[in-house]
């Protein structure tokens, strides 16, 4: 016994002694310590369409156009452009001294192979290449755009700020297939990736980038000079939410990007903590349905969804304070640019009835329809249980497929009937700001083009192609009211209420700018 | 002696080998497949398929398996599918909080229960006998999560003086390293402590029984230097033996613990790489955790040799 | 998980002799205590349609995160939907995987252990398995399992009782083994009795006792792990209530809402409790010679 006495004295020395040995020099200086609105596992911002890896690629990767807060599109890298009077021809050149973390100048030949990968990807990238002669470096720091007939959306499309953003990368990582990952993480934007201190599922570090040059004018979203008054960003992950706010409330952390609405209750009365919601658009919660497989191929069966549908009962359910959230009939959302609310009476209508005899019209007769839930998922999870109850209220035969959000990811994509891996329907989020228009709101593209669910109808293509020729404004928003009418009769998927989650912080903290992105430049920690 | 050691070492080949079939084949017959997850949610069939052929899923199971059992004996563990981080560089930055936890956990378990132990076989069928006892069962019965969330609940929400979730590196000091464990290795060492305690009861009622101890008690020994020093290293073995299979329930008990209180070591690593079927890094800590379980069951054996001078090999 | 214990247990009274049934009981009242507790609760769970009006499974979103009250007896979760309801709901998929492991784990376990104990050959092979089976951590090996198939109350079934029938190998086994040296089996086998007729005559009975005690303690680990798995999000789908995703589901609201952790949890400790004692009890009862060999 006094040996194995003596055994374990020795196990628990080493054990210190080891840990003294990882013990190193913290880094000095303002850290801001925040909590991101999930967990960092791809880092390529190209290869996945993941908020999370948007988020984070803001803060290493630059672009070459920006949003501003009035959503326009405002040169970041960009020092001056210019479009030929027939409109076919757009010359960009960047800003001086623009340098990459490892030391590099970024040069045009960078930007062009960056355009290249993300177009690959990114659907408002193909349709942008679908018009272009030819995309070419005219030296080091000029670039030059040839398209075959003029459209409007060139500059929307290089300053897109939902998935994926155009980011600009070094050359040899821009020429990674875009099937596959980058190996290195390595931009010209205001943070450095820090690789060394990167636990996957825990903790992302980033260090300010002494080189990197802001622009002069105010931040403005994700425009302007972005201005780093930190020296380090420290994001850590927590699977428990709640845990995760009180945490803010003890200071232990300084920002929290997501945390959960019910759970503001906890740190609102607290005079240290900052409550406020950061996006003034928001989200849009919305049903993608499968026209392929029955009984949702039917135009009648998806109708029934809308008046068998109530968004306030989703947004009760699934958000729960009343001042987060509003009813709103726009597929392109509340807020933006293309609001309208024409032809929608069937969907801010609940109707059961009228909803299970348009579903007895379409020949429903006992199908099994599929939803699949997304269990690992704060927000979908319980709006996919909203949504089996609402389903089989009209007296739809649900079967409920739990899978985690990656999984989930994988299967939509499925177009095989459901005994065979296919699906009929999920529930999904969307910033309104990255559905804002039909050229980025991918889930209502149709035909061809369509997104998961494979809606077609030729109107809707039509209505697309002349919404990006178009350049008057007014005729734009008959446009969009057209559009609204035949995605809401054709039912392309059913839109279930927008919401405003909030971020929480310290007081400490100040400058933060309002956007769907969390942007760490601009914020300043009083010490 | 030594060739004792050498044929327990030699003994623990196969079992490994085993392992590492059992663990290959479980994640190879699993559906879900790697290379569609590699190639993102945009990837044509094509796409997928060279992908397949590049990590060498084309190949039947025979040569993967020993494809990857030959990586695996030169220290290669593979390349996590998600972080595109080797899972050896995962290891390394999980396994302190593990460690902690684990050594933490059987500190306070040994040193808690085996008095404990001892103490209800001194006072064996009295009122204290019987609450150690009813404590030993009931800790034996509340899951290690259910525990977890009660502690919590209690010293963390209620009376605030701990620290609610969350690890804090021996780097970061020593006050706030040991406030962060504390809760979580009482809640893991639960069960444990109530195993450790019956053992180390049942094993010194058997020897407080013996002709040469009760001699002793007769003489008028002082308790404790009777307990301490005469009959508890005679029933040193069983108690050594059990603290073996508790690594066991430990190594299994610290994927729960890491997560319920949010301890980014190796336990949740897998949890997560689990859910989200990121092959290679479930394969590694499985064996991993399989080969730490064999050499601290080898390292107790080895250990009876020492601490009982009656095992002769 | 439990086996460990079972194998370390010891009991505490000098073996009574054999006495009618009644006073056994008597002199084992955790059997009792912990059978009456466990009656308790099988009876809700079977009874829960009659013992709530509340459907396990409806959501209202105007009465979430309610505590507990006259309405919610144990108060609602984060979409509303009833709590006691959830719960005793919930016990039905935690007993019934229970029982299904246990009865499938000895029986895989009895006939694997059996032909180990009589084919050295077999033995050699089968042992080395278990052996490998049983290093990597149980629950682990479950969750791994739980990625070959669907989630579904099956796979979960399937998963635990692969954990569990080594432990029932090793057992048989270890009986087979001395009960075989044993003087009148040697002698059954020198008068030349079929390999059958000495299995089914004196080693098959000689394994029941301790396999009925070794099958409760699976039953209470089998609930354990399903209660781990569905807690780390690897077990029986969210949409099917059970102890351990109730409590998965209330982890994000812990701070708010306490009792949608608490309860099923503490339900779940019970149970295990329960069966505990049962087992502690029975083995006392059946078997205390193999209880103190071990």
């Amino acid at each position: 016994m006094r040996s194995a006495r003596r055994l374990l004295c020795a196990a628990a020395l080493v054990a210190l002694a080891a840990g003294g040995l990882a013990a190193e020099a913290r880094a000095e200086g303002t850290v801001i310590r925040s909590i991101p609105i999930g967990n960092l596992k791809v880092l390529d911002p190209i290869w996945t369409t993941a908020y999370i890896t948007r988020n984070h690629a803001y803060m290493v990767w630059d672009t070459l156009f920006a949003l501003d807060e009035n959503n326009e599109p405002k040169p970041q890298m960009v020092e001056d452009w210019t479009v030929s009077d027939d409109r076919l021809v757009y010359t960009f050149t960047l800003r001086d001294g623009l340098k990459w973390h490892d030391g590099a100048p970024v040069t045009a030949e960078d930007c062009v192979a960056s355009l290249r990968r993300w177009a690959a990807r990114d659907g408002m990238g193909q349709a942008l290449m679908s018009f272009t002669e030819s995309l070419e470096a005219l030296d080091d720091q000029s670039f030059e755009l040839t398209l075959t007939q003029p459209v409007g959306f060139v500059l929307d499309a290089l300053g897109k700020i939902d998935s994926n953003v155009p980011f600009m990368m070094p050359k040899r990582l821009a020429e990674t297939d875009p099937n596959e990952q980058i190996s290195e993480v390595i931009g010209s934007g205001p943070f450095r990736f820090v690789a060394d201190e990167w636990i996957p599922g825990s903790k992302v570090v980033y260090e300010k980038f002494e080189d990197y040059k802001p622009r002069a004018e105010p931040a403005s979203k994700a425009a302007g000079g972005k201005v780093v008054h930190v020296d380090r960003v420290e994001s850590i992950y927590m699977p428990d939410a709640g845990v995760a706010v009180q945490a803010i409330a003890s200071g232990e952390i300084d920002l929290h990007e997501s945390p959960p609405t019910d759970l503001l209750a906890l740190v609102e009365s607290n005079p240290d903590v900052v409550v406020r919601p950061n996006d003034p658009q928001g989200y849009q919660l919305f049903m993608p349905l499968n026209h392929l497989n029955p009984p949702f191929d039917k135009k009648e069966a998806r109708q029934a969804l809308l008046w068998g549908t109530s968004q306030e009962e989703y947004m009760a359910g699934v958000i729960g304070d009343a001042r987060r959230y509003q009813t709103c009939p726009a597929v392109y959302g509340c807020g933006g640019t293309a609001e309208s609310s024409a032809g929608s009476e069937a969907l801010m209508t609940l109707d059961v009835e009228r909803a299970k005899k348009l579903l007895a019209d379409a020949g429903y007769a006992g199908h099994r329809v599929v939803l699949m839930d997304p269990a690992d998922n704060p927000t979908l999870h319980p709006a996919a249980l909203m949504g089996v109850q609402t389903l089989r209220r009209m007296g739809l035969d649900v079967d409920v497929q739990a899978m985690d959000w990656s999984t989930l990811v994988q299967r939509r994509a499925s177009k095989a009937p459901i005994d065979e891996g296919g699906w009929n329907t999920f529930i999904t989020n969307a910033t309104v700001t990255g559905i804002a228009n039909p050229l980025i709101h991918n889930f209502v593209k149709n035909c061809e083009q369509a997104g998961y669910g494979w809606s077609c109808d030729e109107r809707v293509q039509k209505l697309n192609q002349q919404w990006a020729l178009e350049t008057d404004s007014d005729k734009r928003k008959e446009l969009i009211d057209e559009l609204q009418r035949v995605h809401l009769d054709n039912v392309t998927y059913v839109p279930l209420g927008q919401y405003r989650p909030a971020i929480i912080y310290r007081k400490e903290l100040s400058g933060v700018i309002p956007g769907p992105v969390l942007f760490y430049w601009n914020i300043e920690k009083k010490s | 002696m030594f060739a004792y050691i050498l044929r327990r070492l030699l003994a623990t080949i196969p079992v490994l080998a085993i392992v590492a079939l059992v663990v290959f084949s479980i994640l190879h017959i699993a559906p879900g497949d790697p290379a569609a997850v590699i190639a993102g949610d945009q990837a044509t069939p094509e796409q997928i398929l060279a992908i397949r052929a590049k990590l060498g899923l084309d190949l039947p199971f025979h040569e993967q398996f020993l494809l990857w059992v030959g990586n695996v004996l030169r220290g290669d563990l593979g390349t996590s599918i998600f972080s595109n981080l080797p899972v050896g560089h995962l290891f390394l930055q999980r396994v302190e909080p593990t460690v902690a936890l684990t050594i933490a956990t059987t500190l306070v378990t040994v040193l808690l229960a085996v008095p404990l132990g001892v103490l209800a076989a001194w006072k064996a069928g009295t009122f204290i006998d019987r609450a150690v006892m009813s404590f030993a069962v009931l800790g034996f019965s509340f899951p290690v999560f259910v525990v977890g969330y009660i502690f919590i609940y209690i010293f963390a929400v209620k009376l605030q003086i701990l620290p609610i979730q969350g690890y804090r590196p021996l780097a970061d000091g020593i006050g706030p390293f040991l406030s962060h464990l504390v809760l979580p290795s009482l809640a893991l060492g639960m069960s444990f402590m109530a195993l450790i305690a019956r053992i180390t009861r049942a094993s010194m009622l058997e020897v407080l029984s013996q002709d040469h101890i009760r001699t002793a008690r007769a003489k008028g020994l002082p308790a404790r230097q009777l307990l301490f020093d005469h009959a508890l290293p005679n029933s040193a073995v069983p108690i050594v033996t059990i603290i073996g299979v508790g690594v066991a329930l430990l190594l299994g008990g610290v994927v729960v613990t890491e997560s319920v209180f949010a301890i980014p070591g190796l336990g949740r690593l897998v949890v997560d790489a689990i859910l989200h079927r990121d092959y290679p890094v479930i394969q590694g800590v499985l064996l991993l955790f399989s080969l730490v379980y064999v050499f601290v069951n080898l390292a107790v054996d080895l250990l009876y040799v020492v601490i009982d001078p009656r095992i002769r090999y | 998980m439990l086996d460990a214990l079972a194998g370390a247990r010891e009991d505490e009274a000098p073996v009574p002799p054999r006495r009618g049934r009644l006073q056994q009981l008597r002199r084992h009242p955790t059997v009792v205590i912990g059978g009456l507790i466990l009656l308790l609760i099988l009876v809700a769970t079977l009874a829960a349609p009659a013992l709530t009006a509340w459907d396990p499974l409806l959501i209202d979103p105007l009465a979430r995160l309610r505590p507990p009250s006259a309405d919610h007896l144990l108060g609602t979760d984060a979409i509303g939907r009833d709590l006691w309801s959830r719960t005793i709901h919930g016990g039905r998929v935690s007993l019934i995987v229970g029982l299904v492991v246990a009865v499938f784990a000895t029986t895989v376990g009895l006939l694997i252990g059996l032909i180990a104990g009589y084919n050295r050959l077999a033995d050699a092979l089968l042992m080395r398995v278990m052996d490998g089976l049983m290093s990597i951590p149980a629950i682990l090996l479950a969750i791994a399992l739980m990625a070959i198939a669907q989630a579904s109350i099956m796979t979960v079934v399937f998963a635990i009782t692969v954990v569990e029938v080594p432990r029932v190998v090793r057992l048989v086994r270890s009986v087979v083994l001395s009960v075989r040296e044993q003087a009148y089996v040697e002698a059954a086998v020198v008068v030349g009795s079929r390999t059958g007729k000495i299995m089914i005559r004196h080693i098959l009975p000689n394994t029941l006792a301790p396999l009925i005690v070794q099958a409760t303690y699976i039953c209470a680990a089998a609930i354990l792990i399903e209660s781990l798995l569905s807690f780390l999000g690897a077990g029986t789908p969210p949409e099917v209530p059970s102890w351990g995703n109730i409590m998965a589901e209330g982890r994000a609201y812990f701070m708010l809402a306490p009792w949608i952790i608490l309860a099923p949890g503490i339900v779940l400790a019970i149970t295990v409790l329960a069966i505990n004692l049962v087992g502690d009890g029975l083995r006392d009862m059946l078997d205390p010679r193999f209880a103190r060999r071990l």
